[in-house]
């Protein structure tokens, strides 16, 4: 018998998270949060821009332009001039949240973000919209799933990536107020609501979701969600106790937490919408390497790009479906018992 | 310059009816994708396939062929659609269009499916590659010419206005641009949104060749895309003024119909109108 601390729900009730297994869950695509947070952002500080290269309402920035219209710009297809222009607005004293598709706002973008935002320390706010396969029939060259990759490695840089609309919010308002380049990825398509206004949420603090002793399931985005459902079969099917991390800050990245979760459980599966390559993942493991070697399973997409689809059909095809996880749970849990 | 008779005309009149069915039937299985601009590029395509250029449905890797590049790859489904109507692959695989495993991607790939020549999407990318293609050409002394079709919103991307000078650097009288002119894009009118005018004195500075015509009038833009071809020392562009959701009455120049689909009942109002519109041109209307 656990302890009360130790029960797998106690992480749950702390975080005030709603009953992640009811099948009722209420379905909001991240991006919403994007759009509610900004116009709160631009009410509390009236320095808040919201800038759109030619995707408002996909954005979620149709809102921000209705209530701040004279904070509002619009300046056509353009993702250079976006960051470049946002550069120098920043630099004025403005906090411009500039938005298009993250494939191409970092994607196109990349070496103004190194240079312009990053390099010379402006206070530029990306909200990185569609990333993901989940964006599903559009395609491959809509799906950005290197753009953890590409902004983790700028100095500088804060990278964050929230598990569902509600905290997308707090995140938006968050990263508003913390001075500094940021990078903000969501998603397009709904996805399941379980974290509360009463969530706590603190740039850089990893969340556990979920309590457990002998594998950490280490997420983020709107897969953390697949990590806690996966957790709750594991224990029902094979009595793995898994640890659910929401590491929604991939830069910089609680090391802490990481470092903790393979001393507690001395195996850790990473899990993102993401390439394996390069992303939180790699972070996670570059944090283990230098400090608690510990077995790792990463899930995620394996090099590989995306394709037309729908998204639940390409989150399963690209393998970051519950059973994935579930199998790659397994395998970490293994290769502990067995190094063990 | 070839004659053109009106009965090959009218010909060509229909089979862009067959290509707008083709887009209407495909986006209402596919459920999503976009409509005004695939509409309104009909005619465009249509003339291009069925009668500028040189190429062999059955034979698409061709090395003689002319290459066309399609800038704006969110327009797709017109180019899916001329070219199952032109004998690429069977008319009922538009139905797989944005659908897991098909050739047919949201936005054209060229190694699923080569003969759409590159892969494209991300806007202002087509005619630098145009530009490679056709500088490549040259160096070769070969005689197959590039088409470009690009939107008039990708005009707003620098990329695109790096390779009109460099076309014009190289002299490249091998390649030919369309603008989509729609005065349309995502969040509005372009001239609104990122104003383009005066588009034509802008490629004219840039030392092009320009252009203008009524790109849904199937005679004038053949007869002006011949006028390009005679130009041999430098790069063209068409600047072919469309009506966005050309052919269906309730998404004609209305920009809100740029990247969704129709529904069912829709489709079916889109797919009689146009049914309409074949009997007319049948009746020599
Ligand atoms: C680089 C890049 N930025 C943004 C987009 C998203 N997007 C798709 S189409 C489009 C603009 C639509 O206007 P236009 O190109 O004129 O096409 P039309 O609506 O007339 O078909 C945008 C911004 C993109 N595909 N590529
Ligand atoms: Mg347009």
């Amino acid at each position: 018998m656990r302890s009360v601390e130790g029960r797998p729900d106690a992480a749950a009730e702390a975080m005030h998270l709603v009953d992640y297994r009811a099948g009722d869950l209420k379905q909001v695509p991240t991006r919403n949060g994007m759009g509610e947070g900004l116009i709160e952002a631009g009410s509390r500080d009236r320095n808040v821009l919201g800038i759109c290269a030619d995707l408002s309402e996909s954005t979620r920035f149709e809102g921000f332009k209705k209530a701040h219209p004279d904070q509002y710009i619009e300046i056509g297809v353009s993702e250079q001039m976006l960051v470049a222009m946002a550069g120098g607005l920043a630099a004025v004293g403005k906090i411009p949240w500039i938005a298009s598709y993250a494939m191409f706002n970092p994607g196109r973008s990349w070496e103004q973000v190194r240079t312009i935002m990053a390099l010379n320390e402006t206070n530029v706010k990306i909200a990185g919209a569609h990333a993901g396969v989940s964006v599903g029939p559009d395609g491959a060259t809509h799906q950005a799933i290197e753009d953890i990759a590409i902004m983790r490695v700028i100095p500088h840089m804060m990278v964050v990536v929230p598990c569902d609309a509600v905290q997308t919010k707090k995140a938006v308002l968050a990263l508003s107020q913390a001075w500094g380049p940021t990078y903000l990825r969501f998603g397009r398509d709904k996805s399941p609501v379980f974290t509360t206004e009463q969530t706590p949420f603190t740039i850089g603090k990893a969340q556990t979701f979920r309590e457990g002793g002998d594998v950490a399931i280490v997420a983020c985005g709107i897969l953390v969600y697949n990590g806690l459902i996966a957790a709750d079969q594991l224990a029902r099917e094979d009595g793995i106790e898994a640890r659910v991390v929401n590491n929604h800050t991939i830069k910089p990245m609680d090391e802490d937490a990481i470092v903790d979760a393979a001393r507690a459980c001395g195996a850790i599966v990473t899990v993102e919408e993401h390439q394996k390559q390069g992303g939180m993942g790699s972070r996670v493991a570059e944090i283990l390497a230098a400090t608690h070697p510990a077995p790792i399973e990463f899930v995620g997409v394996d090099d590989r790009f995306g394709q037309s689809g729908d998204p639940a059909e390409l989150i399963e095809y690209y393998g970051m479906g519950v059973d994935a996880i579930k199998a790659a749970t397994r395998r970490a849990y293994a290769r502990k018992r067995a190094t063990g | 310059m070839q004659t053109l008779s009106a009965a090959r005309v009218n010909e060509l009149r229909l089979k862009a009816n067959d290509v707008r069915q083709g887009i209407i039937r495909s986006l209402v299985a596919a459920g999503s994708g976009h409509s005004a601009g695939p509409l309104d590029m009909a005619d465009v395509f249509t003339a291009l396939y069925g009668y500028l250029l040189r190429h062999d449905p059955a034979n698409p890797e061709w090395t003689e062929r002319d290459r066309l590049l399609l800038s704006c790859g969110h327009i797709a489904p017109v180019r899916y659609s001329a070219m199952a109507n032109f004998g690429y692959f069977p008319v009922e695989e538009l139905l797989t269009l944005r659908k897991f495993g098909s050739r047919l991607q949201g936005h054209p790939e060229r190694v699923r499916l080569p003969a759409v020549e590159t892969t494209s999407g991300p806007l202002g990318e087509g005619l630098a590659q145009g530009v490679g293609m056709a500088l490549g050409a040259k160096m070769d002394h070969k005689d197959f010419h590039v088409w470009v079709v690009t939107s008039d919103a990708e005009h707003q991307c620098g990329l695109h206005w790096e390779a009109v000078m460099t076309g014009a650097k190289f002299a490249l009288g091998n390649l030919t641009a369309i603008i989509d002119r729609n005065f349309i894009q995502i969040d509005g009118s372009t001239e609104e949104v990122m104003p383009l005018e005066p588009l034509a004195d802008k490629y004219r500075a840039f030392n092009w060749e320009v252009l203008e015509c009524d790109g849904n009038d199937m005679a004038a833009f053949i007869e002006t895309a011949e006028r390009a071809l005679e130009v041999k020392n430098k790069p063209q562009v068409i600047v072919a003024k469309t009506l966005a959701g050309k052919g269906v009455s309730f998404m004609e120049g209305d920009y809100t119909w740029h990247g969704k689909p129709p529904n069912a009942q829709q489709a079916d109002e889109a797919l009689h109108e146009l049914q309409a519109e074949r009997e007319r041109i049948l009746a020599g209307a």
